[in-house]
């Protein structure tokens, strides 16, 4: 079964033919070439393949393509600016470490965009909250969880101890 | 902190700055290639169809529906791979097995089709017959008489390898002391857990040259095994040019050829097109290979001021059904075994032993978290039954500059001390101070070579240096970059040594048509060999262009400097030249030249020669860490507070990739002590997902203190030492002391789950 599906991605209008099976992951990476967003594991359990859909952060493995249409999806390759200048979160992640291998990169990244713009003075636990779901096996996260805070303190401006940066144990 | 090159006397402008990931940008934007990425014209995909016995004879294959299936183009079996095809060190381990499969992870057949649906689908009409074999699985039991053996043509279930060592008089030792303590520790199988799987692309040109992309740690090697196989498939003096994508990470599980590898290579021949073949998540937990699990007798004993007197380990490592890299481990327990603190009368035997599991890899600390485990546990143990404080016995027996150790190794920097003060400094590990109930704290120390490890014939990196019209540089090197960072040591280290800015570098590492050889991406080996080999490389192109400006400028060579782009004289300011414009001017004359300059770095390290003896590294990398723990002593849950991790690193190069390294080893070193663990279930994997398979995620994750000592070793890149796997090798050790610090129970088997702290703690109640 094939059906045609429409909806925005990173700002375009696109318009494709799908098979009902296909996930969003599928039709991304393998008929889209939109290599950015990884499949780590296929079964919704690391983040590599996190993209925004209506604002939430979903796990495209197990989203099937043709639930997207009419929705406003956005995936890696629409974060950066047209000019090539890094969105504030890709540039905290450059600057602070929190890239290693770099394939949960992109996931941690749109899971951390999806965060901030539903929560742009989210603390140090909400932060940790909205990544569990990515899983990291470089950074043992200490630089990723730097790579956020310094991000939101970018778009939100610095915001105080008691509100932010909490311990990690607490 | 030291901030002056010595060999200019000025400041450093690129060493020792937190400067980002060269390739972070790329990767950020979703841009960077990984295997899984890559899509060649025509290729076609490949699966392996694996056992569904541990051990089985094959009775019977049929593969003609697989073959009727439009889209296939070729299905492999046992009879279709060459005899002489065989993987690992120890070649017992042929790509797709014939007549008998001895784990489940043994590959059977493998097929190529036009998608991999179609591929798998392929798989689906395999028809194999087998006949169940009396399987083992407990290594200790598979060196009983009786025992099943996995290969009969190895007539024993033990290994033919030369594990054994001793040195001083260990019997006469244990006599003399005034203490001894003795243990058993098991530790457990853990695996890479690499975000990005597995994957190779091989194709053939039509002269039958190889072209591979494939997640490598060891391009080099790589190449050498691949020819082997074309060799074997009667491929003489072909070529084989290795390429490496984007790694998406490697922590020792691409040390050695796999067998998808070689059957892409064969599918590739078969078809004469590019062929593919990735794993997918529970392919990569059950088919890739794991850290060497071990059980580990240990006795330690002391005199009565504490000063060690001997150490006495055995240990059985489950080798699994086939031989990889794992089997070599003791080569490298032997470090922490002998020269772990100062200690005169050591034994160390270890045995590896075939069973129906899975093999072994090389990973992050090839075997030294297993041995420094044992160690440091019985450390605190021998401490105790001594009457003297934790840290003051590793202070009396602590390794220190100049010290030679039993086994010959040249302690050149060493900086144990000030790790141990560095700890002491972050958490309290005074035992009479009052802490709150089920709240420890536990320290342990480590050894790791820190300036390569002759493991292999050479130990060398090769490093070639070309500058352009325009004042930037390619540097073509054999070192691997998986993540770790080593294109920004390298562009830092070439940058420093030639006055320039590390975006003017320019680090090309992936392909084996242009790279030198390396040995390869381990042993914590590459700041200090590829920085080494790339450091050569600039100092020579330094000299070319330093004896040019001294004739553009009309100076002296000594009184000239490479800094900001330009030669410079301190001296005389006013005279100096843009490296761009010299570069023309060298190029643009007549007789004009290029510059350009090649390296190859080879350590004077030595091979362990007879008994093991030899100086491994260069030099040694040391480290402490420290952590406090709340253990809950009604649910056996085990919370880390506070970690600190220090390190003597000779110097950071780049603190920034230096605390991600430690931060990264250190929490997959406390995953290695507390959730972690491969569980198979007579022979079978039973957790083969993230969900079962427990890593920690962000919400657990842990405040890391991760102080730097810098010890300028004489023979490091701008004194540097390695730092790659230290991070996760005393984690499990200083985790099971403040277990026993916290409750009172000594637990001996890793992973430390809230079952077995619960067990012990009914244990010592009865």
């Amino acid at each position: 079964m094939t059906t045609q599906i429409s909806f925005l991605l990173n700002g375009d209008e696109i318009s494709h033919e799908i098979k009902d099976h296909w996930t969003l992951l599928h039709l991304l990476r393998e008929e889209m070439g939109l290599i950015g967003t990884k499949e780590g594991c296929g079964n919704g359990e690391c983040g590599a393949c996190t993209v925004i859909v209506d604002g939430l952060a979903i796990n495209s493995c197990l989203y099937l393509a043709i639930e997207a249409h009419g929705k406003h999806l956005e995936t890696i390759e629409g974060l950066a600016a047209t000019d090539g200048t890094l969105h504030p979160i890709q540039q905290s992640f450059v600057d602070e470490g929190g890239i290693q291998c770099g394939f949960c990169s992109p996931g941690m990244i749109m899971s951390s965009k999806a965060l901030l713009d539903e929560n742009p003075k989210a603390n140090h636990e909400e932060i940790k909250h909205a990544l569990a779901g990515n899983i990291c096996r470089c950074t043992g996260y200490v630089q990723i969880l730097e790579s956020v805070e310094v991000a939101r303190d970018q778009i939100s401006g610095p915001i105080s101890i008691q509100e932010g940066r909490g311990e990690c144990n607490e | 902190m030291n901030n002056i090159n010595p060999d200019t006397n000025q400041e450093f402008r690129v060493i020792g700055k937190r400067i980002p990931k060269l390739d972070a940008a790329q990767k950020a934007m979703g841009r960077a290639e990984y295997i899984q990425d890559i899509r060649l014209p025509g290729m076609l995909y490949g699966k392996i169809l694996y056992s569904k016995y541990a051990h089985a004879n094959i009775v019977r294959i049929d593969t003609s529906k697989a073959k009727e299936l439009a889209g296939v183009h070729a299905v492999l079996v046992g009879e279709d791979v060459p005899k002489k095809m065989k993987m690992g060190f120890y070649k017992d381990n042929p790509p797709i097995k014939k007549n008998k499969v001895c784990s489940f992870r043994d590959e059977v057949a493998a097929v190529a089709a036009t998608s991999p649906e179609i591929a798998k689908q392929a798989l689906d009409l395999i028809e194999i017959e087998y006949e169940e074999l009396r399987a083992i699985f407990d290594p200790e039991k598979a060196m009983e008489k009786d025992a099943p053996l996995v290969h009969e043509y190895h007539k024993s279930n033990v290994l033919n390898l030369p594990w054994h060592l001793h040195y001083g008089d260990v019997e006469q030792a244990q006599k003399e002391s005034a203490f001894v303590v003795e243990e058993r520790f098991t530790t457990q199988w853990v695996t890479h857990c690499c975000l990005g799987t597995s994957g190779a692309i091989a194709l053939f040109d039509a002269k039958s040259n190889l072209t591979i992309h494939t997640n490598t740690q060891i391009p080099s090697l790589a190449q050498k095994d691949f020819l082997e196989s074309l060799k074997a498939m009667g491929l003489e003096n072909k070529r084989v040019r290795v390429i490496k994508p984007t790694i998406g990470g490697g922590f020792g599980s691409k040390l050695d050829t796999y067998a998808y590898e070689h059957i892409a290579i064969l599918l590739a021949h078969a078809t004469r097109k590019p062929v593919k073949i990735l794993f997918d998540r529970e392919e990569e937990f059950k088919a890739t290979s794991t850290r060497q699990p071990t059980v580990i007798y240990i006795k330690q004993g002391c005199d009565k001021n504490g000063k060690l007197t001997f150490r006495d380990m055995r240990m059985v490592l489950d080798n699994g059904a086939y031989t990889s890299w794992g089997a070599t481990t003791p080569s490298v327990m032997m470090m922490p075994i002998t020269s772990l603190y100062r200690v005169e009368n050591v034994r160390f035997d270890a045995k590896c032993v075939y069973t129906n599991n899975t093999y072994s890899q090389a990973m992050r600390g090839y075997g030294n978290p297993q041995a420094t485990f044992a160690i440091e546990s019985t450390l605190d143990m021998l401490a105790e039954k001594a009457g003297i404080d934790r840290v003051e016995i590793r202070r009396i027996n602590k390794n220190q500059p100049g010290d030679r150790t039993p086994q010959g190794f040249k302690i050149s920097s060493c900086g144990l001390s000030e790790c141990i003060d560095a700890v002491q400094k972050e958490i309290a590990m005074d035992k009479n101070e009052k802490r709150e109930r089920g709240i420890g704290t536990g320290i342990a120390s480590l050894i790791h070579v820190g300036g390569g490890a002759r493991i292999y014939k050479s130990d060398g990196c090769g490093a070639i240096l070309k500058m352009d019209d325009y004042g930037k540089v390619d540097v073509f090197t054999g070192g691997t970059d998986m993540g770790q960072g080593l294109d920004n040591i390298t562009a830092q280290i070439v940058a420093e040594e030639l006055g320039l800015l590390v975006e003017d570098i320019n680090v090309i590492h992936s392909d084996t048509d242009v790279c030198p050889w390396d040995v390869g991406a381990h042993a914590s080996r590459s700041t200090f060999v590829a920085g080494n080999a790339a450091l050569g490389a600039a100092k020579k192109v330094k000299q070319t262009i330093l004896a040019y400006g001294s004739t553009l400028l009309d100076l002296p060579v000594e009184d000239l400097i490479l800094r900001d782009r330009a030669i410079f004289c301190p001296k005389h300011p006013e005279k100096t030249m843009p490296i761009d414009k010299l570069l023309r001017k060298a190029h643009f004359s007549p007789q004009g030249k290029m510059l350009m300059a090649d390296y190859f770095y080879d350590p004077d390290n030595e091979n362990m020669g007879k008994e093991f003896k030899g100086n491994l590294s260069v030099t040694y990398a040391f480290g402490a860490h420290g952590v406090k723990v709340h253990v809950d002593e009604e649910t056996g849950k085990v919370t880390v507070l506070d970690y600190v991790a220090a390190h003597d690193v000779g110097r950071a190069i780049n603190p920034l990739l230096l605390e991600g390294q430690v931060y990264g080893g250190v929490i997959m070193g406390i995953g290695y002590a507390l959730t972690e663990e491969v569980i198979l279930k007579d022979g079978q994997t039973m957790n083969a997902n993230f969900r079962d398979y427990k890593l920690f995620t962000a919400k657990d994750a842990i405040k890391i203190k991760a102080p730097v000592v810098e010890t300028y070793d004489e023979y490091g890149p701008f004194g540097a030492k390695g730092i790659g796997e230290p991070g996760c090798v005393p984690t499990a050790p200083a985790i099971a002391n403040a277990i026993y610090d916290a409750v009172g129970v000594r637990i001996t088997n890793l992973p430390i789950t809230p079952e077995r702290v619960l067990t012990a703690l009914k244990e010592k109640k009865e």
